[in-house]
């Protein structure tokens, strides 16, 4: 039995200690032991198309550029001036040859290289210009244009890192005819008043989904999808989805589709005119990849989660989610769409609106997920009383029987959660 | 329901004037801060869109950016029934809200449509102290009808950088 979670294979029960949901001292240490080590997603190369773009974000609580040089290569910067630390570059997007610090006047090229000191002859023989330009996380890596960061010099190469969770990102690559996603224009931020890791939890829980998107699902019904559940083999949605153990901390939902898929599975939302044009979305599919790989792509909905802090969910549409604590109770949630380069602009809207159907702060869905997940950091306040959050549906059953609605995928999260704060074995 | 019985929308008559368009401005807002939703959906006319573009792309439009909300007459008609329900957690019980709406300008007026733009201050509130303040420009198109104004499109720009501490848009905002 650990500190956090104690789990009896026998009796079939897991639960997790609540005190990781709202203790500071856990926090700090989650900032060592998971940001401080783990691979974490900065940023998609698409956002930054030529050379000089540039947009600025916080990554693992960084403030970073992440730029494409000028010579075309994709780059990290640490947005602190090597002089005194301010921040170099403020804007959150735009194209550039240099990055300007207001305070002193240094700048870099978008190498960057250092490229101007004002009155640098005040400096001795001692100041070396070339090991002043801005600084890089220590490892800077991408797959297939997802780039991430890691603070830990020593980690593992990113594909080793994400190991199966390669697979989950390539069948969401390959709505592409091209295999070119790119993000589209205008990104969603918001808060969620709760601790970091109930939105890891809440990304692929769908256990939830009948009663928190409970309208959501009035609204797909009125609309003319059947949205009955199942109720055989223990099922309590309409279609039977199972959950996968990816290793490393990384696991994914994998659902047959019953929702709807811009690409490319038809409701009545998307209106009659569409029926022609994602039929023919769905014959390039089958020409491509084959019948089964297509249906993989076209049937199934994937909500993915790589470890610590990156969703990715295949679903109503693309998106991409990322988050970071501020402080134990709440996180700032970043979030962008996804689509093919080459789509269609019909179907690039369809895309979009599916989008809105689901996801987002005005969402038909996501505003309850919110909701569920503050009303959980409320309820925590009497976690001396009580302790211990209930985590066994589908304890004892083999990986392959998991179900979407059992738990296994949460606590294969915790489980590695555990692992990495130096508690479990 | 609190407040007084809806008056009649205003006749806009030939030539509308800023008056009119507050007074009606000044009404939405009413009936959206004392959850008159029903009151509310009759002032909309049957192809009205709802829009908020996200914060960082309030030049874009839906089928090619992504916006927080883009809802045409059918969805904006389901968004309510979704936010009626008991089942709407983030809106039960229902936030209490309250708009003050001012620097409102007619900025054109094309055949029977007026272009009005406004600045608004939404206060949102939820228990325990949660308090959250929108502020943003109205922009929206109104039809003159025999029967009176209607809303033909209606976005909503915030003016914050993100929606950070506001959350969610949960209500009609």
């Amino acid at each position: 039995m650990g500190r956090y979670i104690e789990e009896d294979p026998q009796a079939r029960t897991f639960r997790l200690n609540r005190e990781v949901l709202v203790s500071e001292e856990v926090l700090g240490s989650e900032i060592t032991r998971i940001f401080g080590r783990c691979w974490i997603y900065t940023g998609h190369g698409s956002e930054i198309p030529n050379p000089g773009d540039f947009v600025t974000r916080r990554v693992a609580g960084r403030p970073v550029i992440f730029c494409r040089d000028r010579d075309g290569q994709v780059r990290c910067h640490l947005n602190t001036c090597r002089h005194r630390g301010a921040i170099v570059c403020r804007e959150r997007k735009g194209s550039t040859r240099q990055f300007f610090c207001p305070y002193h006047g240094w700048s870099y090229d978008t190498t960057g290289a250092l490229a101007g000191v004002p009155g640098d002859d005040a400096y001795g023989e001692g100041f070396d210009r070339s090991s002043h330009g801005l600084k890089a996380p220590p490892r800077f890596d991408q797959y297939r244009d997802f780039w991430f960061l890691c603070l830990e010099r020593e980690a593992p190469k990113l594909e080793e890192y994400l190991g199966a969770a390669m697979d989950y990102i390539d069948l969401v690559i390959e709505q592409s005819p091209s295999a070119s996603m790119e993000v589209i224009a205008g990104t969603q931020e918001y808060d969620v008043a709760a601790n970091w890791k109930l939105m890891v939890e809440n990304s692929v829980d769908d256990y939830h989904l009948p009663s928190t998107h409970a309208t959501w699902l009035k609204y797909m019904a009125n609309s003319g999808v059947d949205v009955r559940p199942r109720t055989d083999e223990g099922l309590v949605l309409p279609a039977k989805g199972r959950t996968v153990d990816l290793g490393n901390g990384h696991f994914t939902t994998d659902n047959i589709n019953y929702r709807g898929r811009p690409v490319a599975r038809w409701i009545p939302i998307y209106g009659e005119d569409a029926k022609q044009e994602m039929e023919g979305i769905r014959r390039e599919l089958v020409t491509r990849l084959g019948p089964e790989r297509a249906a993989r792509v076209a049937d199934t909905n994937r909500n993915l989660v790589v470890f610590p802090n990156l969703v990715i969910n295949d679903g109503s549409s693309v998106t991409i989610r990322t988050f970071y604590p501020d402080g134990v109770d709440r996180m700032h949630v970043t979030a962008w769409a996804l689509g093919p380069k080459e789509e269609s602009e019909s179907a690039r809207a369809r895309r979009l609106d599916s989008f809105l159907t689901f996801y987002g702060p005005g969402g038909f869905a996501t505003p309850d997920d919110v909701e569920a997940l503050e009303l959980v950091q409320q309820g925590l306040a009497n976690w001396p009383d009580d302790p211990w959050s209930e985590m066994s549906r589908g304890m004892g059953k083999g990986p392959e029987d998991q179900l979407n609605s059992d738990e296994h995928h949460l606590r294969t999260f915790w489980r590695h959660w555990n692992r990495l704060m130096g508690e479990g074995s | 329901m609190t407040g007084e019985a809806i008056k009649p929308v205003l006749a806009a008559g030939p030539a509308v004037t800023r008056e009119a368009v507050e007074d009606f401005l000044y009404l939405e807002a009413q009936l959206l801060d004392e959850w008159r939703l029903d009151e509310w959906e009759a002032l909309l006319d049957d192809d009205a869109t709802y829009l908020v573009p996200s914060n960082d792309c309030l030049d874009g439009e839906p089928s090619g950016s992504l916006f927080l909300i883009s809802d045409d007459r059918d969805r904006l008609h389901q968004r309510l029934l979704r936010i009626k329900s008991p089942d709407c957690h983030a809106e039960f019980p229902p936030s209490r809200t309250c708009r003050m709406i001012s620097n409102v300008r007619i900025e054109g007026i094309d055949d029977d449509l007026v272009r009005v733009a406004a600045n608004f201050i939404c206060h949102r509130f939820r228990r325990y102290g949660r308090v959250y303040c929108f502020v943003g420009r109205y922009r929206h198109v109104l039809r003159c009808r025999s029967d009176g104004l209607r809303i033909k499109e209606r976005k909503v720009i915030l003016a914050s950088e993100e929606l950070g501490t506001l959350g969610s848009v949960s209500f009609i905002l």
